[in-house]
């Protein structure tokens, strides 16, 4: 663990943690209410993770700049998350939520560069790590000491084009990428361990490509942020995180059509009291 | 060619450390070499994998540097369509696709090394700019042009090697605007990229019968220098175009409808690769012979 880090490790709380993403879930639940297109099963599967990559993970901006580090949201339909740490941080403003997806508005269902705190426009899958590839390329050319950040899902890696951005960052030996799959083991039609179950288990496959890959509870903070600082960093890091889609709803949870859909009246009062109701 | 563009590429990496070359298992010869021992942290082999070519790119150029993506332009353009469209395009980000050995070029490696229809393809793309070179001297420029501009994405359509030099004592080149290798005051000839050597056989033959002839270098494909074109179709009573490409999406049908909405009066006469695949081996003159694009068909045909 180099300096920053350890400095770092000294801060970070996994109580606060857990009350941070309890507050996201909130907001993303209230902002359901809104509009009917929301991907809330995906934005709940990796909520702790990138809850993890804003506020503990990534140096923070120092004098008014831009940080080192640099968030790309791979799996741009669990971008809601992201908008919501983004208002939190100031960088996006509650104005640009409550336009969201209106003819006023700039925010989409899928992050759009160009807009504050976006790094690369995403949705089609399979784009994001030959993105962050160039990225972390053009940081080391740099000397910036930035490190890349990136979420993928577990269906965006059946893309070929995915296994072609891991077999260069390895090869390039890349130690400034650190990835996390969102192992929610879903996709639209359903259980993906179900439909590929060749593909499993998926830590051995990015190993076998070269990546320092490390398995954890994806919604457990303290078991994230751990796999992280303990990494040897010769390379890049591929966290796979088991995550349940629509965590924290019980009805939401592991049911494919919460993948798009946002809840009615009752639904929400019903996921906001069990959110409540968590510890 | 390929030989200008790495030794116009080599300098541009020498002036700017931003600027970076993505390739996929191919590259120019020559100085291409030079700038991988020279700056090898810059230059990148993703092998087989064009996808990732056009990604890194893109990374690259969100993060404010100078990349080029390079192989044979049917894999540089088709295979990673998406990733050009999405990464490059759609973000607006400068980077320039070499399309190298673009059209028929490499005529005995089959249909599936033929580049036919990448003007159309390109040139769908919002934000993408065009610009097919006619030698090495305008690929040079061109590709000094490329690695500094910053408006948004480029598909740099360039030949292979040997093509002989056409621009000596023409107008200098320049981004946007067609460029006479010759005036004339009868018949105008537009054209671009490699097949501009017919062209200007065919020039030479119509001078011989004792017209004169202009002939055009219409480099920058997209965008298409419409003021040029438009003057060009009122000042000469006979308009050609030759071009390496299907009929549908490229300069052809683009100087046409052109002429309609000026209500042009010039002859217009066309010739360009037909909308069918190519099934035939030979040499580059074979194939375009084949799909009726030769001195002698075109002169017939003009007479």
């Amino acid at each position: 663990m180099d300096t920053l880090m350890k400095e770092r490790a000294n801060m970070f709380d996994a109580k606060v943690a857990k009350a941070r993403c309890k507050a996201y879930r909130r907001r993303i639940l209230d902002m359901s209410q809104k509009v009917s297109a929301l991907h809330i099963g995906g934005a709940f599967s990796c909520t702790e993770i990138v809850d993890l990559i804003y506020n503990d993970l990534m140096c923070p901006a120092v004098n008014g700049g831009h940080s080192p580090d640099t968030f790309l949201m791979s799996k741009g339909h669990g971008c809601m998350i992201q908008y919501m740490i983004l208002v939190e941080k100031g960088i996006l403003s509650q104005a640009d939520l409550d336009a969201y997806c209106t003819k006023e508005g700039r925010l989409g269902v899928h992050p759009d560069y160009g807009n504050p705190g976006i790094e690369a426009s995403t949705g089609a899958l399979g784009h994001g790590l030959s993105m962050v590839v160039g990225m972390a390329l053009a940081e080391r050319g740099r000397r910036t000491g930035g490190t890349i950040y990136t979420v993928l899902s577990d269906g965006e890696i059946q893309e070929g084009s995915t296994w072609e951005a891991i077999l260069m960052a390895s090869s390039l030996k890349l130690s400034n990428i650190i990835a996390f799959t969102d192992n929610n083991d879903f996709q639209s039609l359903g259980r993906t361990s179900l439909t590929h179950p060749s593909f499993y288990p998926l830590a051995d496959k990015f190993a076998s490509f070269g990546w320092e890959t490390v398995e954890c509870d994806g919604h457990s903070s303290a078991d994230l942020y751990a796999a992280v600082t303990g990494r040897k960093g010769n390379g890049p890091l591929m966290v796979v995180a088991k995550t349940t889609k629509g965590k924290g709803v019980s009805y939401m949870e592991n049911v494919p059509i919460w993948h798009y859909r946002s809840p009615n009246k009752d639904e929400y009062k019903q996921a906001i009291a069990e959110l409540e109701a968590q510890a | 060619m390929r030989n200008t563009f790495s030794e116009a590429l080599y300098e541009a990496a020498t002036k700017n450390p931003d600027v970076y070359i993505v390739v996929s298992d191919i590259s120019p010869a020559g100085s291409m070499a030079k700038f991988s021992t020279q700056y090898p942290e810059r230059f990148i082999n993703v092998g087989v994998a064009e996808q990732s070519m056009i990604g890194i790119c893109a990374g690259l150029a969100l993060k404010g540097c100078q990349p080029f993506a390079y192989t044979i332009a049917t894999f540089s353009l088709y295979r990673p369509f998406e990733m050009v469209r999405d990464d490059l395009g759609y973000q607006n980000l400068p980077v320039t696709v070499v399309g190298m050995g673009a059209g028929v070029i490499y005529s005995t490696l089959g249909g599936t090394h033929h580049t036919m229809e990448d003007i159309a393809i390109a040139g769908a793309i919002p934000n993408m700019q065009i610009v097919a070179p006619c030698d090495p001297a305008e690929c040079t420029e061109a590709t000094r042009w490329c690695a500094t501009q910053k408006n948004g994405p480029v598909y740099l359509r360039i030949g292979k090697a040997g093509e002989p030099d056409l621009t000596k004592g023409a107008e200098p080149w320049q981004f946007g605007k067609i460029r006479y290798l010759r005036r004339g005051t009868d018949v105008c000839i537009l054209t671009y990229g490699c097949i501009t050597k017919m062209a200007t056989q065919v020039a030479d033959q119509l001078q011989a019968q004792g017209k004169s002839v202009s002939l055009v270098s219409v480099h920058t494909v997209k965008p298409l220098d419409r003021v040029g074109i438009v003057e060009a179709l009122k000042r000469h009573k006979h308009v050609i175009v030759i071009e390496e490409h299907v009929p549908q999406g490229g300069l052809a049908p683009q100087t046409k409808q052109l002429a309609w909405d000026t209500q042009a009066t010039c002859r217009l006469d066309t010739f360009t690769l037909k909308d069918e695949f190519i099934h035939c081996y030979g040499s580059w003159e074979d194939l375009l012979d084949a799909h009726g694009v030769s001195v002698p068909k075109i002169l017939a045909k003009v007479a």
